[in-house]
């Protein structure tokens, strides 16, 4: 037993990502199951091990966690990524927040049907563009400071740069009009603990693609 | 000016209503400004009161908080509604995710068209029977205490009631398989500041009814 973090889940980035990013950034080894097999998530569902029958599932510190918001406040809190006060941590929160809406349309996006994806794409360029880049772009520019919240490295900047990754993918020249958000994703890419995820062989999974899909909608029968 | 929070959303439940369950429980008085037309929002978000343009929105503590998670989060971190440590925190924050998760089913039956209206409430149903209550059911079963966690009040207890009542207006009966989260709802239903919030003229917000979801409709659009 190796007393590293044991995450469960599919090959792929879904609901998982997000806490391989925030582990990664803490500096903290884990070891990863990945299902294949339908009969091997109702395997689970049987032993008890899903508290609500759903994954992701993290196994850290004795406990058997799940709910991915619930597992990424205890490693943020557990590892001096949630500010430094209650204040600091509702802006963290907030910001985090704003970010999961965003990304919840690029989760989602693989799903739609074809004739959708179009206008989907759309959406995602007018949120990002209009509503959350803006904020954060006016956040680093305001305080001049290398981390988002309270001078220090935080969640809610690991939470930033997955996503400016992820929007990038889709929309390769969506910081053209944000400076600061491109020299934060420079800066925060040379964060040690990030470029290390970065570099190919990492725990970081590729964006979804024909064989994730089918694994997700045979594993849970969608 | 008052001190109070102060509570930006439209008159009714939404995603405020834990909010304001919260701030009840913990016996905290605060204000509501009603959103009534798409005016209303607009003025708030060319305030840049509006983080990312939405609503809800709660002004405390010198602060313009969006997001419902992160002000649910600070009203409970700062009333001693998370627990004694980071590993009830922990399992605190399970029950109230999975909560929320239903909360959100149960929310949304009201914007559901009417041909959908049927298969969603047995949905809600089924997910509440099978994947949510026993889970709550069994944990009081297994420590048998008073409160979900940790022998105290916390955030778990009021997000879980909130919802119990939220169930039983879907389905009256559908506690009938779950004896110790009736006398859960019972006993949670006595602590005086939540007493207090249940009886009338307090300000829990009443279900969303079909007449009013085009008013509250005009305001988002």
């Amino acid at each position: 037993m190796s007393g590293k973090p044991r995450l469960t889940y599919v090959n792929g980035r879904g609901r998982m990502e997000c806490i391989r990013w925030l582990l990664a950034a803490a500096g903290v080894e884990f070891d990863e199951i990945f299902l294949e097999r339908r009969e091997e998530y109702e395997k689970l569902i049987k032993d008890g091990s899903l508290l609500f029958q759903q994954l992701p599932l993290v196994e850290i510190d004795g406990m058997k966690m799940v709910q991915s918001r619930a597992i990424l406040s205890y490693i943020a809190a557990t590892h001096n990524l949630y500010g430094k006060d209650l204040k600091e941590r509702a802006r963290i929160d907030m910001y985090v927040e704003g970010i999961a809406d965003l990304m919840q349309m690029i989760l989602m996006f693989p799903f739609s049907p074809p004739e959708a994806k179009e206008k989907n794409l759309d959406s995602l360029k007018e949120r990002a563009t209009n509503r959350y880049f803006p904020v954060f772009e006016k956040v680093l520019k305001e305080h001049g400071q290398d981390f988002l919240v309270g001078n220090k490295f935080s969640w809610a900047d690991v939470a930033l740069i997955e996503a400016i990754l992820a929007v990038e993918e889709k929309i390769p020249a969506v910081l053209s009009a944000f400076p600061q958000l491109q020299a934060f994703k420079k800066r925060i890419s040379n964060v040690p603990t990030i470029k290390k995820f970065l570099q190919p062989g990492s725990p970081r999974k590729p964006p979804p693609d024909e064989r994730y899909i089918e694994t997700v909608m045979r594993v849970f029968k969608l | 000016m008052s001190g109070k929070p102060k509570l930006h959303y439209c008159n009714a439940r939404g995603r405020m209503e834990t909010i304001r369950w919260l701030l009840a429980a913990a016996g905290v008085e605060f204000e509501e400004c009603f959103l009534q037309t798409k005016d209303d929002l607009t003025k708030l978000k060319k305030d840049g009161s509006l983080l990312f343009q939405q609503v809800p929105m709660v002004e405390i503590d010198g602060m313009k908080l969006v997001q419902s998670k992160a002000i649910a989060n600070y009203i409970a971190a700062k009333y001693n509604l998370c627990g004694k440590d980071i590993k009830e925190k922990a399992l605190i924050d399970m029950y109230v995710e999975a909560l929320a998760d239903l909360n959100e089913l149960i929310m949304m039956h009201a914007f559901q068209p009417a041909d959908k209206k049927e298969q969603n409430l047995a949905n809600i149903v089924d997910k509440a029977t099978n994947r949510y209550f026993p889970v709550y059911e069994k944990a009081l079963k297994d420590h048998g205490q008073d409160f979900l966690v940790g022998n105290q009040l916390s955030r778990a207890d009021v997000q879980l009631l909130e919802t119990l009542l939220m169930a039983e207006e879907c389905k009256p009966d559908i506690l009938a398989k779950f004896p110790r989260l009736q006398s859960f709802k019972a006993r949670i239903s006595n602590i005086p500041a939540i007493k207090k919030f249940l009886q009338p003229g307090s300000q829990r917000k009443a279900p969303t009814q079909p007449e009013e979801i085009p008013g509250l409709m005009k305001i988002f659009q």
